[in-house]
């Protein structure tokens, strides 16, 4: 004997992107502030200890935001023209400088005039940074060459000029204190050591470099350039590992997560994308407003900060983590209340009485099991399942209609429901899943309750907005209709062959699908 | 060694239950009408116990004899009333009547008489119900001729007459008209209730039952309503009170042996309980499966059966809980899938309960299991309109189910396409993707590629609607890691041609081609590159259905068109080959050979063409194979390969040909007769396959070892003398239920002296004698077999003739063979 089948819930494929860990971690932080800045902002810094300040670069000043502040706490602007790549030192103490008339310039954080000026460089300075034994500076320029100072002597220590263009990108080691990275529009990037005479190693990226990052373990080299982000295994001699092509602009920055789990690039295409450092696949993207130049991520992944061309910084900070259930649970039951019994092997005299397994059926699936249709699309129609869950109830309404009582379950009902009802239907009566159930119910209950038309304003006012939400839908389709023939006729164009025709013509009917969804 | 006796048509399963109320023996055993035979079912174990065969047509009545418990009085269409020891299986007597007998009543108090209910001599659609006098003459076959007549204008079915307390009244109910005659006072009262047809339907009669204890007449009607008559040995002062639960028709009602309470069910598939006759004390058993159309009550009233319209019973315990139930081929409403076989079990497999697949299983007549696909409740209500299974398709090793749903609606029908993955682990199959809408008008036909060595890989669908395409559906890797199935199937082509609606599809042999019919033409695809690499046509009709030829004539493409054509054409040289004109309803080639049956419809009678698709001219020919028109055929393989001694047959040494007619009757074609068909042969192995290897399973393997190997030596007349020699005591042991065995230590010496080897003692002569009894004996027992169920052949005194040639023949050189058996090779097997 058959037990009683509960109404089939259709589950349907949800379109568009998935939820992952990756999607609930990035999309954890609020609404971005948007703080204006004089011009484009080409270098963004974390201060590497709390409060984790951050040093912003645009036209010729530096400002230094605090966490949370809006306003800049304090501001360097001893700079003729534009200044270029402020960069903290690990320790948080000391601000270094680039500038456009080639001198770099050393700052104390709490300091406003520059403690050293580096003078060498003929052309714009773009990158400077520290080394990670704290005593020196590289800096690379526009001169083609790449230096390092000794910050004690404000002196000179080497000097290389082995790139053929522009140098804009360089990064230092954190494990090894005398090797840092440069990357030159000429294609190439280069690794140093300030051991020796010329470079150790170089690589050929294939665009012109935009930046370049190391691995805190110093074994992997990025490099972004063109389209392309790409990895390479420095430790195998510059071997590439992966190259990435998910930007369709020039990707203009790079940067890791805390964990180094995760790496960042942006780029002019106006999105951030995050990439998984163990499978190098895209798991999630940002999008913003416009053309992203430099990208920074705090300690702990608290805050995104991004500079755009127009100016504009764009600041997001995570928010505040769920607080643990702190609350004293009920005390459970414990363990052995459980077991109690349940090990006790029958043994070959004792008499076994077993329990029925007691099935939980929805409120809904109760009454349909006694068929009573008016209360289970009552039942259906309480707040939470209406809102949340609409599939079930649409999918109780088909079964009414299989069973071909949903017009008595419809008819009979007074103002309020009647209300309920239509709104439920103009709202949902457009989702392409719905639809075909919910054009039923809508000409039932427009048959049913014709008579009535007239007596009550709210009832009236919900089958006109039912009338124009269908009508706006018929419109729509038709202009998609319009787009697919188009379509089609291009596709007919490219292929000489029918059955790939066929083909398209059946993916076309996919994204249709997707298109009117989204939407939706 | 046998006589190449003729192909006779067998039933096999799915014979009707419904011709008369089911009875329960005084011991726990069960009797039903099924079809032409009676059956007998042990209520322990739900197997089937005894067949009864012996009436010439449908048995619409069986009664427990009044006097002696042990007996059955069985009554059938063709006019006879037959006197069973049901223990046995053995008629005891048969009673000529004459006329079609429709029912059949007994009574206690009735000395030496049974009423039965006969079609008035001389008038079209009246019956009327008389009592036989069963002489007590000696003899098996006896005239009853003494007809009396009790009431007239009664109705044809069973269930609408009832005998009251102690059979001291009789009642009837026809159309609206109730009539009780009275024994004793001779009298008869007729009472009417209103004809005015009112909402909720017309109160029509429709079964009746009568109270055991008190005068008390219980009658259900077409409205669902039960009125309970009393007081009606008064014409006028009779009352009745009125239970109402049912929405549809009352199909039976029954009172429980004392009377408190009364069964009813109906249409709903719901059996109702009634406690003291009131509206308000109800007790229900809901969803039964399908509408009930029988219930009958135990006599010690402990258990009760209903009988369903789908050939189903299912038993119920006094407290009104399911106990068990008891199913052969479950009859459907329409069989809309094909008949298929499970790659798997080698089981039938088509349309069961509503929503459900049924796998059957042609040995032991029973169904394996039945599989939920539709996964939606059933609602049993007349004229709704419900999602139903209408195409089946397996993978050709059997991993890969597919399924097709459908229901039917004016404005657009739904439609499911289902993928089901045959799980190891729990041994059934798992819903693995199901897919909306697959086409956008009804699915026409469905077929996997079948390709052994690449299953998994390769596997491709293809389904051709009737909206114009036909769609191929691959497997696709998941590229999501955490998804929970690793591959689904979706959608990798889409073809057409010239806007005609596709019918047919099939795969050749070898997976390479795919033969699409659209409407009127034939078109022959690329399975790699799904370029479209020929079209057939035959002008007059559209295809009907087609099929590739298999090994050697695999280069032939058949079809069949609706105006009568079978067609042939060569795929090498793209012409038609030869045609034939022939209405063909079936098509179904042999998987396992290159032969192709085709069963046509002309001038009412069905026959079967068995072909070589590389020759025009049919292998073999049976005209007349039914009556009913057949709808669907299938071969099924043979676990082993039968020895076919005439040319003729051929065909059926590798498979099995089973169809099933529109009354939903599944027959199959068979050499044996039907003794040798009852042996349950193939049970027995089936049994011993699976059971796990024991210092006794070996000692009873090389008993039968043995046995096969006389087997070979004398051909199967000795090995059916010694079957009846040495195995009914193994038999009895390993078959008989648990509960009436009789104790071990009894048994083990009958088990043990029939280990023992005996046949030293017989000289070659007696055997041989034997031997020859033996044929004459089985040819005896085909004649009187055939006079039952066997459709009559033409050609069958020659066939038969000759086969006793060639018996008598080998008679000598049998007995050198047996000495060389005699021989003992068993220091052999030392080594």
């Amino acid at each position: 004997m058959a037990t009683y089948k509960p109404v089939v819930v259709q589950a349907f494929p949800k379109l568009g992107e998935k939820i992952t860990q990756d999607t609930v971690y990035w999309r954890g932080y609020k609404t971005p502030v948007q703080i204006k800045e004089f011009g484009a902002i080409k270098k963004i810094d974390f201060s590497p200890v709390p409060p984790y300040n951050y040093a912003v670069t645009a036209s010729s000043r530096i400002h230094i935001y605090g966490r949370y502040s809006q306003e800049p706490i304090k501001t360097f602007s001893r700079f003729k023209d534009a200044a270029y790549c402020a960069t903290y030192r690990d320790d948080g103490n000391l601000l270094v400088a680039g500038s456009e008339e080639g001198s770099i310039r050393l700052f104390d954080v709490s300091g406003r005039a520059p403690l050293r000026q580096f003078d060498g460089h003929t052309k714009a300075v773009h990158v400077v940074g520290f080394l990670s034994d704290k005593y020196r500076i590289f800096s690379c320029g526009d001169d083609y060459s790449s230096s390092l100072w000794d910050i004690p002597c404000a002196t000179e220590i080497v000097s290389y000029s082995e790139h053929s263009d522009y140098v804009r990108c360089g990064c230092a080691s954190k494990v090894n204190a005398d090797v840092f990275v440069t990357g030159s529009y000429d294609h190439t990037v280069k690794l140093f050591d300030a051991r020796t005479k010329s470079s150790v190693m170089t690589i050929e990226h294939g665009q012109p470099v935009e930046s370049v990052l190391l691995f805190p373990s110093g074994g992997l080299l990025v490099s972004a350039g063109g389209r392309y982000v790409k990895v390479w295994d420095v430790l195998k001699g510059g071997q590439l590992l992966v190259s990435l092509k998910n930007h369709h602009k020039t990707v203009t920055c790079l940067c890791l997560n805390s964990s180094g789990q995760r790496l960042l690039s942006g780029s002019l295409d106006r999105h951030v994308k995050i990439y998984s450092t163990t499978s190098y696949k895209v798991v999630h993207s940002f999008n913003y407003a416009t053309s992203i130049l430099s990208l920074a991520l705090s300690p702990e992944d608290e805050t995104i900060v991004v500079g755009m061309t127009d100016g504009v910084l764009n600041v997001k900070h995570r928010k505040p983590g769920e607080r643990k259930e702190k609350s004293q649970k009920k005390r459970q039951p414990a363990y052995r209340t459980y077991v109690k019994g349940r090990t006790y092997m029958p043994k070959q005299e004792d008499f076994c009485v077993s329990k029925p397994v007691k099935r939980v059926l929805r409120k809904y699936d109760k009454l349909l099991r006694s068929f009573q249709s008016s209360k289970a699309l009552d039942a259906v129609l309480e707040p939470p399942i209406r809102l949340y869950t609409p599939e079930v109830t649409v999918a109780v309404m088909q079964e009414l209609h299989r069973r071909g009582t949903l017009r008595n379950a419809l008819a009979g009902r007074d103002e309020k429901q009647i209300n309920l009802l239509l709104t439920f239907v103009a709202r949902r009566v457009i989702e392409p899943r719905f639809t075909s159930v919910l054009v039923t119910v809508a000409d039932m209950i427009t048959d049913i309750y014709q008579p009535v038309v007239g007596q009550s304003a709210i009832v009236d006012r919900q089958f006109l907005r039912l009338q124009e939400a269908i009508g706006k839908e018929i419109d729509y389709q038709e202009e998609l209709l319009e787009v697919l023939g188009m379509m089609d006729t291009l596709f007919a164009t490219f292929t000489n062959k029918g059955a790939t025709y066929l083909k398209e013509n059946k993916s076309n009917g996919l994204t249709e699908a997707i298109e009117t969804n989204t939407n939706n | 060694m046998v006589a190449p006796g003729p192909l006779r048509v067998v039933r096999c399963g799915g014979s009707t239950l419904c011709g008369a109320k089911a009875v329960f023996s005084a011991d726990s055993y069960l009797l039903c009408a099924s079809g032409d035979f009676v059956k007998m079912y042990s209520l322990a174990t739900e197997e089937t116990l005894r067949l009864m065969g012996g009436h010439a047509d449908l048995v619409t009545g069986i009664q427990l004899n009044p006097h002696n418990h042990m007996q059955l009085y069985s009554s059938s269409l063709d006019g006879s009333i037959k006197l069973w020891d049901f223990m046995d299986g053995i008629p005891i007597k048969t009673f000529t009547v004459g006329p079609k007998l429709l029912a059949l009543y007994a009574l206690a108090s009735s000395e030496d008489s049974v009423f039965v209910v006969i079609p008035k001599s001389g008038e079209r659609d009246t019956f009327q119900l008389v009592a036989v006098k069963l002489t007590k003459a000696a003899g098996q076959d006896l005239e009853a001729r003494e007809l009396s007549v009790i009431l007239d204008g009664v109705d044809a079915s069973p269930k609408r007459i009832a005998f009251g307390r102690e059979g001291e009244y009789v009642a009837s109910v026809k159309e609206v008209h109730l009539q009780v005659y009275f024994f004793k006072q001779k009298q008869l009262n007729r009472f009417s209730v209103s004809t005015a047809k009112t909402k909720s339907g017309n109160n029509r009669f429709t079964c009746i039952a009568c109270h055991p204890m008190e005068d008390c007449i219980a009658t259900g009607h077409a409205d669902g309503k039960i009125r309970l008559w009393r007081n009606f040995c008064h014409k006028k002062e009779y009352t009745f009170s009125t239970l109402h639960w049912h929405h549809d028709t009352v199909m039976d009602l029954a009172f429980s042996m004392e009377g408190t309470s009364l069964l009813s069910g109906g249409v709903e598939s719901v059996l109702v309980l009634w406690r003291n006759e009131s509206d308000r004390q109800k007790d229900f058993l809901p969803r039964l499966g399908s509408p009930i159309e029988y219930i009958s009550v135990s006599s010690d009233g402990t258990l009760c059966c209903t009988l369903h319209t789908d050939n189903r019973i299912t038993i119920i315990n006094s407290n009104l809980r399911f106990s068990k139930s008891i199913q052969g081929l479950i009859k459907s409403k329409d069989v809309k899938t094909d008949l298929v076989v499970d790659p798997r079990t080698k089981a039938l497999v088509l349309n069961g309960e509503p929503g459900h697949l049924q796998f059957y299983c042609l040995q032991s007549d029973q169904q394996l299991f039945s599989l939920d696909i539709v996964q939606r409740q059933y609602i049993h209500q007349a004229g709704l309109n419900q999602a139903d299974l209408v195409k089946v398709a397996f993978s050709a090793e059997g991993n890969w189910l597919a399924t097709v749903e459908e229901r039917e609606e004016v404005t657009d029908p739904e439609l499911q396409l289902k993928l089901w993955f045959y799980d190891e682990e729990t041994q059934s199959f798992k819903l693995n993707t199901r897919i909306n809408m697959p086409h956008e008008d009804h699915i026409t036909d469905m077929c996997f590629r079948d390709m052994d060595e690449l299953e998994d890989e390769s596997l491709i669908l293809v389904t051709a609607g009737r909206d114009r395409v036909f769609k191929v559906w691959v497997m696709v890797e998941d590229t999501d890691p955490e998804a929970q199935q690793s591959v689904s199937w979706s959608c990798d082509f889409v073809g057409s041609y010239h806007n005609y609606q596709a019918t047919n599809c099939c795969f050749s042999e070898d997976g390479s081609l795919l033969a699409v019919s659209f409407e009127e033409a034939v078109t022959v695809w690329d399975s790699v590159t799904w370029d479209l690499k020929c079209t057939f046509c035959h002008p007059p009709g559209k295809i009907r259905s087609i099929c590739f030829g298999r090994l050697m004539c695999a280069k032939y493409l058949i079809g069949a068109t609706d105006h009568g054509f079978l067609c042939c054409w060569n795929l090498l040289s793209c012409a038609l080959e030869w045609s034939a004109h022939l209405n063909v309803l079936v098509l179904q080639p042999d998987p396992l050979s290159e032969h192709i049956a085709a069963v046509s419809w002309l001038s009412k009678e069905s026959s079967l063409f068995v072909f070589k698709p590389n020759e025009p001219r049919p292998i073999y020919i049976q005209r007349n194979l039914c009556k009913e028109k057949i709808k669907l055929a299938a071969f099924i393989p043979r676990d082993e390969p039968e020895m076919i001694g005439s040319e003729k047959y051929l065909w059926l040494r590798r498979s099995q040909l089973f169809f099933l007619t529109d009354t939903q009757e599944l027959m199959t074609l068979s050499t044996k007769s039907l003794e040798e068909r009852l042996t349950p042969s193939s049970k027995q192995l089936a049994v011993e396959e699976s059971l796990p290897v024991t210092p006794f399973s070996l000692l009873l393997g090389r008993h039968r070892r043995q046995q096969s190997q006389e087997d070979i030596d004398l051909g199967k007349l000795v090995v059916r003398n010694k079957h009846e020699q040495d195995s009914p005591a193994v038999k009895e042991l390993l078959h008989t239920p648990a509960h009436v065995l009789p104790s071990a230590s009894f048994l083990c010496p009958i088990f043990i002296n029939s280990l023992l080897i005996s046949k030293e003692k017989k000289s070659d002569e007696e055997v041989a004698d034997e031997v020859e009894m033996q044929s004459e004996k089985t040819e005896d027992d085909s004649d009187e077999e055939r006079d039952v169920t066997e459709m009559e052949q033409e050609d069958t005194s020659p066939m038969e003739l000759l086969g006793e040639i060639t018996c008598k023949l080998s008679k000598s050189q049998e007995k050198e063979l047996r000495k060389i058996r005699k021989m003992d090779y068993s220091w052999i097997s030392a080594f």
